[in-house]
């Protein structure tokens, strides 16, 4: 009876946290099909207006657009690092492996308002180079390889290393067993690696909010909307389209990750 | 002559070669290290060297807009002198509001994240999927809801009035440190729930009935087995939680007005407004060391008595 209570209240308690980790997100959303300039109830009817002046607000595209190439190469380059700083890690053995795995590690856990401030001193003082969308895509490298190393470590533990050394034993060279055994298995882990490194750069503030030089990326636009009350609905729609492209991915990421995990339980991978 | 030179350095250079591809076969973690190198190059020219350059700042100092570079201690001086009694408030004032924010993820993140490890048996992936979406959905747009939910004008005040509870705004709820602390509890929820459920989910649930047998109640055997063993997990996730939030800068500075401002906001403001870099960096230091300080006394803390469970 009494473990009866508690399972209840837990159950009570867990729709309740996730009522609260939804509610206040999901508010953005409403807000922003709101007539009103002020965010505030009573809600006062239906508008479109707030997303049809975005297509027509060049700065919000520039900032698109921006976010978009920078999260592009943020996430390749990452991506071929974390693969090959993985391949090293999982293949091969040598002194010093674990120091050099946590200290990669390391920029997860520096608050990043130290990095951004470092590396702006670093760009600024000592190699001189004017801040651009490439100082951001720097920045962002150096937060999303050691992201990028975690999913694909785990993806290159998760099959079997013979399947590389048969092709090795069969007399193909080490770049063609590259590309026709390795790369095809690890390909699960790249796209989530290469996904999880776009989004993380997408959404990323502090950095580029030290590291950007004229042009913005899409977080530091919405950031200086914010402080205009006039244009915090404009913020509104441009936060939930933001929010319906994440979730898209994030659908996206998990449905692809399942059918990889559902093509290994049936022996195909 | 000078062919024959040049014939015999082509040998020399040959056998060096050959010499080096014997040893690079016959070791086969050097192509460990090899594949490790544009990663190790990345942490060293963009973490190592940046960290190293601002500590180097931190003893220098600002003459207008040049920077002497002459070694002083005159920055950290000013941080404990009674100048700088504003950054020693704010200091401590970022790691309580930390600490409570932390607090408070762990103390709600914790019953979830049991929840999902022992009563959800069908559906375990949609709830896993469910909190991780949060986790994936950008930073500065949760910060952003509470910036509308709060307002003076926000969706809690004009609620209020609309329902005829209050009839003015209440001034309270934005623009200080319990409205930051609000915030970064909900932006960080995400973080905490995964590692505390891996580590409930690991548990051997044979050792749950072992202490049933041998008579413990509910709240016993949860004291004794469930909690001690979910420490590792509990753990990971206030240092998870805690290290990044002391050095927030997005979240005060949205939510936070005057009397909600946090380390990481002066820091960025001496870099730029208040032109003074070496200060900043002193200053970046000094919330580094204390960070370090208040983790090494949490482990400290709670390390002994880890390891007594572990033992018995």
């Amino acid at each position: 009876m009494r473990s009866q209570t508690i399972s209840r209240l837990l159950t009570i308690f867990a729709f309740a946290y996730l009522a609260f980790l939804y509610v206040p997100v999901l508010l953005l959303p409403l807000f922003s099909f709101n007539d009103n300039i002020y965010v505030t109830f009573p809600l006062k009817g239906f508008t479109w207006k707030w997303y049809q002046s975005m297509a027509a607000n060049q700065p919000l595209i520039n900032a698109l657009v921006a976010s978009i190439q920078v999260g592009f190469a943020v996430s390749v380059v990452s991506t071929v690092i974390g693969m090959l700083a993985a391949m090293g890690l999982t293949r091969y053995q040598f002194p010093g492996k674990g120091l050099i795995t946590s200290t990669i590690m390391l920029p997860l856990v520096i608050p990043y308002i130290i990095l951004g401030i470092s590396l702006l001193s670093l760009a600024r003082q000592v190699l001189n180079i004017d801040l651009s969308l490439w100082t951001i895509v720097a920045a962002h490298v150096l937060v999303c390889v050691p992201l990028s190393m975690l999913v694909l470590i785990a993806r290159m533990e998760g099959f079997d290393k013979s399947l590389e050394e048969a092709s090795l034993d069969l007399g193909e060279s080490a770049w063609r067993t590259f590309w026709r055994v390795t790369f095809p298995l690890a390909i699960p882990g790249i796209v989530s690696s290469f996904l999880l490194c776009f989004s993380t750069s997408f959404d990323e503030f502090v950095l580029a909010f030290f590291l950007s030089g004229t042009e913005s990326t899409l977080p530091i636009y919405m950031y200086s909307l914010l402080r205009f009350p006039a244009k915090v609905p404009g913020a509104l729609a441009l936060a939930s389209c933001i929010l319906l492209g994440s979730i898209i991915v994030i659908v996206f990421a998990e449905w692809y990750r399942r059918r990889g995990i559902q093509a290994q339980q049936e022996g195909l991978v | 002559m000078a062919a024959t030179g040049t014939f015999a350095e082509g040998r020399r250079s040959a056998s060096t070669w050959d010499a080096l591809r014997r040893f690079w076969r016959l070791h086969p973690g050097l192509r460990g290290l090899a594949l490790l190198t544009p990663a190790l190059i990345i942490l060293i020219v963009m973490m190592v060297a940046p960290l190293l350059l601002t500590i180097a700042l931190s003893f220098a100092t600002q003459t207008g807009f040049a920077i002497d570079r002459t070694p002083t201690l005159a920055n950290y001086a000013v941080l404990f002198a009674e100048e700088g009694k504003l950054y020693r408030i704010l200091i401590w004032k970022s790691l309580w509001m930390s600490f409570t924010a932390t607090i408070a993820v762990v103390l709600l993140a914790y019953p979830m994240a049991y929840y999902l490890a022992f009563r959800v048996h069908r559906r375990k992936l949609l709830w896993i999927i469910l909190i991780t979406v949060p986790f994936w959905t950008s930073y500065l747009l949760r910060v952003f809801a509470w910036k509308v939910i709060l307002g003076f004008n926000g969706a809690i005040n004009s609620g209020l009035i609309t329902l005829g509870l209050i009839d003015k705004p209440l001034e309270f709820l934005l623009y200080n440190p319990t409205a930051v602390t609000i915030t970064l509890a909900h932006a960080w929820a995400a973080y905490a729930i995964l590692p505390i459920y891996v580590s409930l989910e690991k548990i051997d649930r044979s050792l749950l009935e072992a202490a049933t047998d041998l008579g413990d109640g509910p709240l016993r055997r949860f004291l004794r087995v469930t909690l001690p063993l979910s420490l590792p997990g509990t753990i990971a996730a206030t240092l998870l939680v805690f290290i990044p939030t002391v050095g927030d800068y997005l979240t005060p500075s949205l939510v936070g007005g005057t009397s909600g401002i946090m380390v990481g906001n002066s820091i960025a403001a001496l870099y730029g407004k208040a032109n003074n870099g070496p200060l900043g960096a002193a200053l970046s230091i000094a919330m580094m060391l204390a960070i370090t300080l208040v983790v090494c006394a949490f482990l400290a803390a709670i390390g002994p008595k880890r390891l007594r469970h572990k033992g018995a």
